[in-house]
């Protein structure tokens, strides 16, 4: 009879190829009711009617290609059942190529199993993947030394085994609950102690991994909620405003005055929303959740959602962290990345390699790339402002992922904060002056000759179609009145100068393309007009660096006040600022 | 939580991450009990509504029941409801049932073929008009780049090693031996153009999870998953010619949660009354070439 609320607990095991994994899993699927019917016979049969020798992976090979290479490729997920709870069981690949199915198990995992053979001793993978777990985050450990009737169930070898390991575990910070011997073909020490190793006093392997803890509840740490999407769902009537994310951390009830970080927007919660329930009065870790926030927000997804008298997330743009990279090229210095961190998403650039460790043997050196497999600490700079913890704060908010092109390649843990310094912006806006094809008709001229002073007007609001008008008209006026203008529209720029990018990813992107072509068409003497709808303070500043020094006009769309008398507005203000020469109002 | 308001959870998570990447995002419906409950967490995450289009592959074989079953939902929860269909086959007679192509050559034409094209865009879909209450070609062919799927780790081995978020290239072929890491509920949301995700909020969910979710939220099934009458059910549905009900007395979903507890089926797969699991290469093979 299954009970309705047994507890589920994510292992995972892990460990050098070759050195039992499949064996402990199968032998545990085995040893404690949880295969088929006739399973075991079956793969029994199979196996003496091809004349090879039974091993407990096949049973696990549910896929054909997995038994054709003979290695477990992928982090299969099997189930077992304890006296005290259910097991969702991650049999991580041992093989060095498949690293990144090893983390992808690792990281769902609360606690692992490690395993190294009796007769190999502690290797290269023994050490990566003790390695990872640490990076992953994984404190609950358990090391077992296995397939110990190969060494004749001798205590001297498993002691060896242990204290060369421990000390290397030690480096890392981590202290595994218990190291223990087995030998899982023949199921000693399994699940009853063996009497082959009666020197071991310790609890046999299921009754030590039915003594890992569930994680520590995060609902004690500070709230942080990353937001995934504001929707407003307009069908039927539906007015809300509804701002969605999942809590990592903390807790929240109806009321809670809210901050939201970069921006530092606030807000207090008007009310829980959610589909076919009844709300309860306080929400905490792990609830996928949507509120109506009272003033009604324009929050990015990506922005963290704190509580006000809680201690606030770090906002920056530099950090140094970890990061252990999976991609088939090298991580590099200078190459654009995309950073995925919580919900939040921004170009990213490796600033600075500290050290590079070699996680077989934790020895470190430097240099200029980061390899496959290979573990670095690293400054980062994302293009803009992000809101996060360090790692050992509060580690849901305290780590990211590094995408290259299309995939998912590196994954990293943030040690510190560095703060807002734009050092490639700044590093680019110097070599740009210094690279400048300067012309001998100074910009002194052209004016004179233009009656204008060249300027950057951008044009900013909620309301694309405004927007669209209102640079239209803006520009037929100056162009009326004899000026050189020119209004870039934002499709012509979604269809010309990013033609190539793959969508509202890459806002900055856009950005900079526009921050670069205002720098172009101001050079040449032109007003520039054009639209960003929803720009945010920090790409105001941006902007400002990047169009640098030409006059620029930040223009903040006036709902209701029409066009003609907004375009007026703006005329006034480039007339007073002496952009316009000799211009009659 | 407790354990189903944990997998919610995840499910809700994976729906809202879907929604925010992907601009042609799509459901796959196939009226059977795991794609219901994913049309409902689908109105968990988005807060009642339905917000993306959910598109089913008719292979003409289906218990004419579901078809009803899911036209009567669609009206009355007010889907973006889409079909597709491998017309060329049908018409050709190219089918298991007429006896001219084996199950598995069957089962690859009118789902795994039909449903390329249709996500694809280039052979006709089909939308249903909320003002007419009929189906109408539809005039939108964009591909969809991102396809939210009802698959579960537990249903048979070869979905046991997907990803949440798996990537597809543009012959809708899936490297099992080379997926994207997954890792701290970041998932793999940018693609090659050409390529599309299969979307899985699904994947942590057992049998007896579904049941007990559609238990506790009053989730309406087709009743073909009950007896009748005739002390038999459909444990898992498909088309008539190649899918078998169980023996079982359980006429609503208390009795079926009762049954699935008592141990009854624990060793007997899920799917063991779906023929052209049993064919030659069987399910992975067919899932290989883009069966859902």
């Amino acid at each position: 009879m299954i009970q309705n609320e047994r507890e589920q607990f994510h292992l995972v095991v892990v460990g050098h190829v070759d050195h039992g994994k499949s064996t402990v899993i199968g032998r545990l699927l085995a040893d404690t009711g949880s295969l088929p019917d006739g399973k075991l016979d079956q793969v029994r049969q199979e196996c003496a009617r091809t004349a090879k020798p039974f091993e407990y992976a096949f049973l696990l090979d549910a896929l054909k290609a997995e038994q054709a290479q003979g290695i477990t490729i992928d982090t299969a997920r099997s189930f077992f059942k304890s006296a005290t709870r259910d097991y969702i069981i991650i049999d991580a690949p041992g093989h060095i190529e498949f690293l990144k199915n090893m983390i992808t198990g690792a990281a769902r995992a609360e606690a692992a199993v490690l395993i190294i053979d009796a007769k190999e001793g502690v290797r290269e993978n023994s050490r990566r993947h003790g390695t990872m777990l640490s990076l992953l985050g994984i404190r609950q450990v358990v090391v077992v030394v296995n397939k110990m009737d190969l060494v004749d169930y001798r205590q001297e070898v498993f002691e060896a085994i242990r204290d060369e390991y421990q000390a290397f575990l030690a480096r890392l910070g981590i202290q595994p609950l218990a190291f223990l011997p087995l030998a899982a073909f023949h199921g000693e020490n399994l699940t009853a102690p063996s009497a082959r190793m009666s020197w071991f006093s310790g609890p046999p392997l299921l009754a030590q991994i039915d003594q890992f803890q569930k994680e520590a509840l995060l609902e004690h740490k500070p709230f942080r909620l990353p937001v995934q999407d504001v929707y407003k769902f307009t069908e039927e009537g539906d007015d809300r405003r509804i701002t969605a994310g999942r809590i990592e951390s903390g807790q929240i009830t109806p009321g809670a005055q809210v901050v939201f970080y970069p921006s530092q927007k606030s807000a207090v919660v008007k009310s829980f929303e959610e589909f076919n329930r009844e709300t309860p009065s306080q929400w905490g870790p792990g609830k996928s959740a949507g509120f109506t926030l009272e003033p009604e927000l324009y929050v990015r997804p990506g922005e963290l959602m704190t509580l006000a008298n809680e201690r606030p997330p770090a906002v920056a743009n530099r950090f140094r962290a970890n990061i252990f990279w999976m991609g088939k090229g090298p991580l590099l210095t200078g190459k654009k990345y995309k950073l995925k961190m919580h919900t939040a998403e921004a170009p990213v650039w490796i600033e600075e390699i500290l050290s590079v460790l070699d996680a077989s043997d934790l020895s470190s050196g430097t240099k200029k790339q980061v390899d496959q497999h290979e573990v670095a600490e690293c400054i980062l700079e994302t293009a803009k402002n992000v809101a996060f913890d360090l790692s050992t704060d509060l580690a849901p908010t305290g780590r990211f992922v590094l995408v290259d092109e299309w995939e998912i390649a590196g994954g990293g843990i943030i040690l510190q904060s560095l703060g807002e310094e734009h050092r490639l912006l700044e590093r680019h806006l110097a070599d740009r002056e210094r690279n400048w094809d300067r012309s001998p008709l100074t910009p002194g001229l052209r004016s004179g000759r233009y009656g204008q002073r060249s300027a950057f007007v951008l044009l900013s609001g909620s309301d694309a179609g405004e927007l669209f008008h209102l640079g239209r008209a803006l520009e037929e006026k100056l162009f009326l009145g004899g000026r050189y203008v020119y209004y870039l529209g934002l499709s012509s720029a979604l269809s010309g100068l990013q033609a190539d990018l793959a969508g509202q990813d890459d806002r900055w992107e856009f950005l900079r393309r526009l921050g670069e072509a205002a720098h172009l068409f101001t050079d040449a003497g032109t007003i520039l007009i054009t639209a960003v709808p929803d720009l945010d303070a920090e790409e105001t500043t941006f902007f400002i660096r990047l169009a640098n020094p030409t006059d620029l006009f930040i223009v903040e769309l006036e709902a209701g006040l029409g066009i003609e008398p907004q375009v007026n507005n703006i005329t006034r203000r480039l007339q007073e600022s002496n952009i316009l020469v000799d211009w009659v109002l | 939580m407790d354990h189903l308001d944990k997998l919610e959870a995840q499910s809700v998570f994976i729906f809202r991450e879907a929604f925010r990447k992907f601009k042609n995002l799509a459901m796959l419906w196939s009226i059977g009990k795991d794609s219901t409950v994913l049309l409902w967490l689908a109105r968990k995450a988005f807060f009642g509504h339905v917000p993306l289009p959910l598109v089913h592959i008719d292979t003409s074989y289906k218990i004419p029941a579901m078809i009803a079953y899911r036209d009567q939902l669609a009206r009355e929860w007010k889907l973006n409801m889409v079909w597709g269909q491998n017309t060329k086959a049908l018409q050709e007679g190219q089918t298991f049932p007429l006896g001219k192509v084996d199950r598995l050559t069957c089962c690859g034409s009118l789902k795994s073929e039909a449903l390329k094209h249709t996500l694809a865009g280039d052979w006709p879909r089909w939308r249903l008009n909320h003002t007419t209450g009929q189906y109408e070609q539809d005039p939108d062919k964009e591909p969809y780049t991102g396809v939210i799927v009802g698959v579960r780790a537990d249903e048979e081995g070869s979905r046991s090693k997907e990803r949440y978020f798996s990537p597809r290239d543009k012959h809708n072929d899936w490297n099992v031996d080379d997926q994207p890491p997954e890792l701290w509920n970041q998932f793999k949301t940018d693609f090659a153009p050409g390529t599309h995700i299969r979307i899985h909020p699904l994947l942590d969910w057992t049998e007896l999870n579904i049941w007990e979710y559609i238990d506790r939220e009053n989730i309406p099934v087709t009743d073909l998953y009950f007896n009748r009458g005739e002390g038999k059910r459909y444990r898992s549905l498909g088309c008539y010619p190649c899918t078998q009900p169980v023996a079982s007395e359980a006429r609503n979903v208390k009795e079926i949660l009762a049954e699935l507890r008592t141990g009854k089926f624990a060793h007997i797969a899920e799917r063991a009354g779906r023929a052209q699991d049993k064919d030659g290469g069987g399910l992975e093979s067919l899932r290989r070439d883009g069966y859902m």
